[in-house]
Order: C-alpha cells, then sequence, then structure tokens
C-alpha cells in the first residue's frame, strides 16, 4: 500500500511525465494556448492512458510472454490503443453525446500523445504489477494535467501583458514557461523515490 | 497539407525544402518530444537520429510503392503497423551492437512509433507519390531531424557534462552545468533554437505558426 501511494506522488511530482521525462509534448505545445483546452485534453488523456494500461498489461502478461512472442509488443500496444480509442470514441457518441461534443475532438489526437504509449511501455520495462500499473498510469496522468495546467494558465496570463518578443511567441514561450516550471519540479526531488 | 508545393518539383526542391522551410522541428513543430528527451548527449542523438532517418527511409519505401493497394480507410493502421515493425528493428539492432546506448535511449525508442513526423510524412507525402520521389523527402526530413538533435546535444553535453561524444573538452576548473542535462535544460535551448529559427525565417513567412 505505501509503495502505491509512493508511485503515484512519484509519477505526479518527481518523476512527472511531462517535466522529467519530456512526454506528450506535440499536444502540449499546440493546446496550452488556453486552460479550457488543456482541460479537455487533459482529462481525455487520463481516461485513455488508464484504460490503455489496463487493456495492455493483461494482453503482454497473459498471451505475450506464455507464447515467447515479446518481441513483438511495440505493435500490439499500439494497435490496442488505437482500437480503444476509436471504441470508446463510438461508445460516447452512441450514449454521450454531450460529453462527446465537450471533449470528444481530443480523441482521436491522443493516438499521437506519446504519453499513452510510454505509460504501456515503461510499465514493460519496470516490470509492474497490475496494481501498481494502474496507479502508475493514473499518477501519470494526472501528472501531465498537472503540468499543462500550469504552464496553459500561465501563458494566458502572458497573453494579457503582451511583450512577449515576437520571434518567440507561440512555440518558444512555451518551451521557457515549460523549462521553469521544470526547474520549480526540480525542487520535489528527493521527496520519494521509486527504484 | 504540404502537397501542392511539391506537385511538379523536382527531388531537389523537396530535398532543399526539408531541410528548410518546412523544417519538421521548427517549422511544423513535429517530433518535439524525442528532440528534447535524447539530446542529453551526442551520441544518443546521433543513434536517434539514425533510428528516425532508417525507419523513415524503410517507411517512405513501403508506403509509396504499396499505395494503390493501401485501402482509403485502413490507411492509419497500416502506417502504424509499417512503421511499429521497423521501430522493431531498430530496437533489436541497437540492443545487440550497442546495450549501452539501447539503456541510455531506454522507451524513447519505442516511442518513434509515435513520432508524428513520420506519420505526417506518410500521410501528407508518401501515400500520395512515387518511391523515388518519397525516398528523397524521407532523406531530407532525416537529416533535418538529425542535424537539429545534434546540435541541441552538443550545447547540452558540453555545459551538462563538459565533454563531447565522451571526451572532455572544457578545462579541469570547468563548473559544470548540471541542470543543462536534465529537462529544464532541454524546454530552455529547444525555446531559444525556435526563436533563432524563427527570426532567421520571419521575413519569409509573417503569419502565426499553428
Amino acid at each position: 500500500m505505501t509503495h502505491a501511494i509512493t508511485i503515484f506522488i512519484a509519477a505526479i511530482l518527481t518523476h512527472n511525465i511531462a517535466l522529467t521525462y519530456l512526454l506528450g509534448m506535440c499536444p502540449f505545445v499546440s493546446l496550452s494556448r488556453s486552460t479550457k483546452t488543456a482541460f479537455g485534453m487533459s482529462v481525455a488523456v487520463i481516461f485513455v492512458v488508464t484504460l490503455t494500461a489496463a487493456i495492455n498489461w493483461p494482453i503482454y502478461h497473459l498471451i505475450l510472454v506464455p507464447t515467447g512472442s515479446k518481441l513483438i509488443y511495440y505493435i500490439v500496444f499500439i494497435i490496442v490503443i488505437a482500437a480503444t480509442v476509436q471504441l470508446v470514441e463510438m461508445i460516447m457518441e452512441r450514449f454521450f453525446p454531450h460529453l462527446q461534443s465537450a471533449f470528444g475532438i481530443f480523441l482521436p489526437l491522443i493516438t499521437v500523445n506519446c504519453t499513452v504509449l510510454a505509460v504501456s511501455v515503461l510499465m514493460v520495462l519496470r516490470t509492474y504489477s497490475y496494481g501498481m500499473t494502474l496507479v502508475f498510469a493514473f499518477g501519470s496522468a494526472v501528472g501531465w494535467m498537472l503540468a499543462i495546467m500550469i504552464v496553459a494558465a500561465i501563458n494566458e496570463k502572458l497573453k494579457l501583458v503582451g511583450n512577449v518578443p515576437k520571434g518567440l511567441q507561440g512555440a518558444g514561450i512555451i518551451m521557457i514557461i515549460a523549462g521553469i516550471i521544470a526547474l520549480a519540479f526540480l525542487g520535489f526531488g528527493g521527496m520519494v523515490d521509486v527504484k | 497539407m504540404f502537397l501542392k508545393k511539391y506537385l511538379g518539383a523536382d527531388g531537389y526542391k523537396i530535398l532543399k525544402l526539408g531541410i528548410t522551410r518546412d523544417h519538421p522541428i521548427f517549422a511544423v513543430g513535429l517530433g518535439i518530444c524525442s528532440a528534447l528527451a535524447v539530446s542529453n548527449t551526442v551520441a544518443n542523438a546521433i543513434a536517434m537520429g539514425a533510428g528516425v532517418t532508417f525507419v523513415l527511409v524503410a517507411t517512405a519505401v513501403i508506403i509509396s510503392s504499396l499505395r494503390s493497394m493501401i485501402p482509403q480507410r485502413a490507411r492509419i493502421i497500416t502506417y502504424m503497423i509499417t512503421i511499429a515493425s521497423f521501430v522493431i528493428i531498430v530496437q533489436m539492432f541497437l540492443d545487440a551492437f550497442s546495450p549501452t546506448i539501447s539503456e541510455a535511449l531506454g522507451p524513447y525508442v519505442a516511442l518513434i512509433i509515435t513520432n508524428c513526423i513520420i506519420m505526417g510524412r506518410a500521410e501528407a507525402f508518401y501515400v500520395t507519390n512515387g518511391v523515388r520521389l518519397s525516398v528523397i523527402d524521407a532523406v531530407s526530413n532525416g537529416i533535418a531531424y538529425t542535424y537539429t538533435l545534434v546540435a541541441i546535444a552538443v550545447v547540452r553535453e558540453i555545459l551538462g557534462f563538459g565533454t563531447l561524444l565522451g571526451f572532455q573538452v572544457t578545462p579541469d576548473g570547468w563548473p559544470k552545468w548540471v541542470v543543462m542535462s536534465m529537462a529544464p535544460g532541454a524546454f530552455f535551448l529547444l525555446g531559444v533554437a525556435i526563436w533563432i529559427s524563427k527570426t532567421i525565417t520571419e521575413g519569409g513567412s509573417e503569419e502565426e505558426e499553428e
């Protein structure tokens, strides 16, 4: 139990998937212009990351390992992720139309969000148990949300002041903000330790 | 999206555009994850650049030669399986010939699959063009990606570790700027690199990059 809490805190603060492992940067740059889109994308990411990790773990440990086909797990994972995203989209369209209109547009983008594949690959590399995997996946996604929300909020305020150098506007300033936040997150280092 | 510009253009023009105006990282904003994550040492950057270039060229050959057979609705999954297969080859090659680099790159080799450069080029170019032009385009994008990674890595490795490709290049009393080899340094350097690149190309295109 304490180990699970350690993994959860580490995934959010000390080993933040966006600010320490630098993952999920493509949507990070394009969506952190307003807190509203950032929030929509984050909710979709939390949902899909946890769901795909929960599906990929049994597939890897119950099918790929016993049949000796560990080698092809990249292909299997990416297909599972693409299929899950498609399925979630269809279910949402059918049963929760208002949810679909709120953050449905973010779902197709998630397949190319490296966070999703990275969480599944990291769970294999670090040999987590099923429970640990769920905690790790959920924590990582929440950490990603925290990072993108902070950067989006700062970016929004910065637009009101509006004296960012011309060449730095857009992707450039987001990188600089993320750098400062990453520097701040280094302060959490040593609080909890995984491995 | 970039298709119209390329129609009727010769190979040289494609090669030049990929490296300069349509630079995948600076101009289009693709493949940023790995550009940040593996640029802490020059050796990692070269390995990653070579891996991505290999996957790009191999994908270009497969997709462009099979383009008339790929069903329109199943094309994204076709790209994914093709890319993932070649990424597995890269992973096996690194495991066999350079275990240290393979360990340093860790999960980032697998993440070549979700590197938007390859998927983006496949969708925008390879699926509608012949093998020759597609390979030229793949090489061009691969070179652009690799030199950016290596350029960032040279700065980060010298400042962060005081070495270049593992050899010490700084005096003994050099204070190692450890943050440069960690995540914040990557963000700052890429931010500055985008700034410089945008300022240089500003005269050409005025519109806001989205």
